[in-house]
């Protein structure tokens, strides 16, 4: 074997200063060349991290020897098996706290790109005139109803399908996908992408009715009247405010407000599209994950002159990841940490037009095990701005609990499953993703629907709950 | 695709249509609402459910056109399709025995407001009617209305109708004349909602409002549609929309209603270009 290059093979991507006025996708991709030489730095090591660290556990080793080789085509079906939408975990899994995070090599030098190869393998397939098709088992007769089509609900459709039951997934949003639809922006995962994945799982049979919202069109317990099985997976989609005064005025959104207009409803081609979106000069985002992030970088392709990132813990605490951070770096948006917004300001119309903040400082670590941001005493200052996004967080939507009687959730709102089967204190029903451990990551949305998906099965092949 | 079975103009600039929605016709209750989009660029509006019909599938909305998408939602007609129709969505209204009721519609809050005194005289309340408009000529659905409650004022504000004034000044009459009203209901246009409000708070009339702020998802998601009631926050599309009037917070929600006056506009002006330019006027751009 040759000698292994320590660093990895870069991916190409637009430059910031034009991407910044662009909701196309920053990073090109690998070029089959760029590809076999990443995958070539793989030691295929006997007892592999990468698989260790990966919440599906997907054959890391098994699909990048193929790309080595050059065998794409054998890369791809040993993707297939456990992992069905490769193309958007390629771009938004946390890889360098999971697979890259332990990967064998990484203790040496950069560990392989493994996130980027599983992007390459997918749009690979995507160029090909027919895609990998997954064995479907015999007809078991069973009818399976799954209530939300984010990662976590998309998984189980998958998994379940493929061992022959027949599922039909309910969508409330006239999209399915998820926050993959809603939430996360064209520039890092392009709607055409979960159109794609989505149509995967919808050609090996699963039915998907969109504009259906249960718990007002039907109950969970109608929805058992004619399955067999329910599986839950509704995701954290309420969001959450401060109350902090002027939160209502105009101007002032959620993150999920703001996103949701932007992606699902492509309020960034207004007027060709109908829904309209504020264009703010001067953005305020509030928070420090991966949705502030999207809303910064998305407050700047709308046009913003200024966009501010105000998060109360330093820049070692923020739990975006370090990609989406960097990129937000350096397509110029602000930041102003150990800073928490405590009230807004605004004109005789109820516009916002400031918002005041304090300084915070990082006092004893709290439940989280982070440093407890604590304001500075009169540190008060104002930022002039047209827009605010409030990107705090958001709890599990109360729709389902609220009309499931018999359906156990805990204090925070989230639905209480056993982790190692997914079910919950409702027999033959199911639950995963977001809505089971709050907002989360579209991994470990996945890594539950494929938990429950192997306890669904049992239980409908033995009648044992 | 949900289709137009019978679209019907009921005054200048309001028209009703009946949709195939057997699903969310079997459901439906008083005070629920749908949200709809006409076609793929469109966005999602939110209209209440009129009436119902579960046993043909039918489900009955009345629309004023105000903007590019109700607008455009007018140029339809039977037969076409509407891309998506959700519902039926909201809390539907607390129907029970109050004793006698109110139920106060303004402009295209009538046809709102008319399954709510159905179900109310359903359940054995003494029901009276109040419904202003303009003029004459906006007159909505007096006839339906005037089936379902006891008795039915019908007023306009330039007395064209031979009955001159406000739903207000038809409720102070009401209450004048030494009726005991156990409970208000209002549905109108947000300002006529705040004045009946305020009216029924000075006499102690337990009063129910059905808001109507900008909305999204209207599935708890998104969070535009929040109002303030009782100095705390609420979204209007799962809480809602129907909330105690003497706790809403109306300035606030008439400020939120104009977020968008400048995109509104614009929107209006392409669509009218649209429609007088190609003359297909399904986009407007
Ligand atoms: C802006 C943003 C950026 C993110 N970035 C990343 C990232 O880079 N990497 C990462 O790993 N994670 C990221 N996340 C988190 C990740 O997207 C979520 O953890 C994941 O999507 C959760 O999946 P889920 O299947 O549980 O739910 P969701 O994706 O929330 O899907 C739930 C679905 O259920 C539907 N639904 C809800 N209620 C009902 C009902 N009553 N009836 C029918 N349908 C219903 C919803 O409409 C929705 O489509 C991000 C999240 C956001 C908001
Ligand atoms: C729960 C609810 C029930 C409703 N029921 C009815 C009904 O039965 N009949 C009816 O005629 N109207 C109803 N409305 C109002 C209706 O949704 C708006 O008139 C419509 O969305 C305007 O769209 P547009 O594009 O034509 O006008 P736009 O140009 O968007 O707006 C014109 C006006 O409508 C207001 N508006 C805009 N978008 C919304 C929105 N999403 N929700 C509420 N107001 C908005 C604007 O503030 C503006 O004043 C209801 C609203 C809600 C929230
Ligand atoms: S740990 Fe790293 S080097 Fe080892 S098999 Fe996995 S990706 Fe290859």
């Amino acid at each position: 074997m040759a000698k292994i290059s320590p660093k990895r093979t870069p991916m190409k991507e637009q430059a910031p200063e034009v991407r910044r006025h662009n909701f196309d996708e920053v990073p090109f991709g690998y070029t089959p060349e760029e590809a076999k030489v990443e995958a070539q730095r793989c030691l295929r090591c006997k007892k592999p991290g990468c698989v260790e660290g990966c919440p599906v556990q997907v054959d890391i080793p098994g699909f990048i020897r193929h790309i080595a080789e050059g065998n794409f085509l054998e890369a791809m079906k040993v993707m297939k098996r456990t992992n069905v939408l490769p193309a958007i975990c390629g771009r938004v899994c946390p890889q360098e706290t999971q697979c890259e995070g332990a990967c064998v090599l990484g203790k040496k030098m950069e560990p392989v790109a493994i996130g980027n190869l599983e992007r390459f393998i997918a749009d690979w397939e995507a160029t090909q005139p027919e895609c990998v098709m997954c064995e479907i088992q015999p007809a078991t007769g069973k009818k399976v109803a799954v209530i939300g089509s984010g990662p976590a609900g998309l998984t189980l459709a998958g998994d379940m399908r493929k061992l022959g039951h027949e599922v039909t997934i309910f969508e409330a949003l006239h999209k399915p996908g998820g926050v993959l639809m809603y939430g996360i922006p064209e520039f890092r995962l392009p709607k055409a992408i979960v159109e794609r994945e989505v149509n995967f799982v919808r050609s090996m049979g699963v039915r998907l009715e969109l504009n259906y919202v249960v718990g007002k069109l039907k109950t969970v317990d109608e929805l058992l009247e004619e399955f067999d099985a329910v599986f839950i997976g509704t995701g954290a989609g309420l969001p959450l405010f401060m109350n902090i005064p002027g939160e209502n005025y105009l101007g002032v959104y959620s993150a999920n407000e703001y996103l949701t207009r932007s992606n699902l409803m492509k309020a960034y081609l207004f007027p060709q599209y109908d829904t309209p979106i504020v264009k703010g000069k001067n953005v305020a985002v509030v928070g420090g994950g991966n949705v502030a992030m999207d809303a910064a970088r998305t407050a700047l392709r709308l046009g913003a002159q200024r966009s501010i990132l105000i998060y109360r813990r330093s820049r070692d605490e923020m739990p975006a990841r370090a990609a989406e951070i960097h990129h937000a770096e350096e397509e110029g948006v602000e930041f102003q940490l150990l800073t928490n917004p405590v009230r807004y300001i605004a004109d005789e119309n109820g516009w916002v037009r400031e918002v005041e903040c304090i300084r915070m400082e990082l006092g004893e670590p709290d439940a989280s095990g982070r440093r407890r941001p604590v304001p500075v005493p009169g540190s008060e200052f104002r930022i002039p701005v047209d827009t605010v996004v409030i990107a705090i967080g958001n709890s599990p939507n109360p729709l389902i609990p609220q009309t499931t009687p018999g359906l156990e959730v805990s204090k925070r709102g989230t639905i209480v499953v056993d982790p190692d089967t997914g079910r919950t204190s409702k027999r033959g029903v199911f639950a995963g993703g977001d809505i089971v451990t709050g907002a989360a990551t579209v991994i470990l949305a996945m890594g539950a629907g494929r938990i429950a998906a192997r306890s669904m099965d049992e239980y409908l092949r033995t009648g044992r709950w | 695709m949900v289709k137009i079975l019978k679209k019907s103009i009921l005054a200048p600039g309001v028209k009703r249509l009946e949709l195939d929605a057997p699903e969310i016709a079997r459901k439906a209750l008083p005070g629920q609402f749908v949200v709809l989009r006409i076609h793929e660029e469109g966005e999602r509006i939110p209209l209440t459910i009129a009436d119902a019909r579960p046993d043909e599938g039918v489900l009955v909305i009345v629309f004023q056109e105000v903007g590019k998408s109700t607008m455009l939602l007018g140029t339809l007609n039977d037969g076409d399709g509407i891309m998506d129709l959700i519902g039926p969505l909201g809390r539907p209204t607390e129907i029970e025995r109050f004793g006698t009721v109110v139920c106060v519609g303004g402009g295209v809050g009538t046809p709102e407001i008319y399954p709510v005194a159905r179900a109310l005289r359903q359940a054995n309340n003494r029901v009276i009617g109040i419904i202003g408009f303009r003029n004459r000529e906006l007159i909505l659905m007096e006839e339906e209305m005037r089936r379902v409650v006891d008795e039915l004022i019908v007023c306009t504000d330039d007395g064209s109708n031979g009955n001159k004034g406000l739903v207000t000044d038809m409720l102070q009459q009401v209450i004048d004349r030494g009726e005991k009203i156990d409970r208000c209901f209002a549905v109108g246009p947000v300002i006529m909602m705040k004045m009946v409000s305020l009216l029924t708070k000075k006499y102690g009339i337990p009063t129910i409002v059905s808001l109507n702020p900008i909305m999204l998802d209207a599935t708890g998601m998104c969070g535009v549609c929040r109002v303030e009631v009782d100095g705390q926050t609420k979204f209007a599309c799962v809480d809602g929309p129907e909330f105690d009037g003497h706790k809403v917070n109306f300035d606030l929600l008439m400020a939120r209603l104009k977020t968008y006056v400048n995109e509104e506009r614009q929107a209006v002006e392409l669509f009218r270009q649209a429609q007088t330019g190609c003359g297909c006027g399904r986009r407007g751009a």
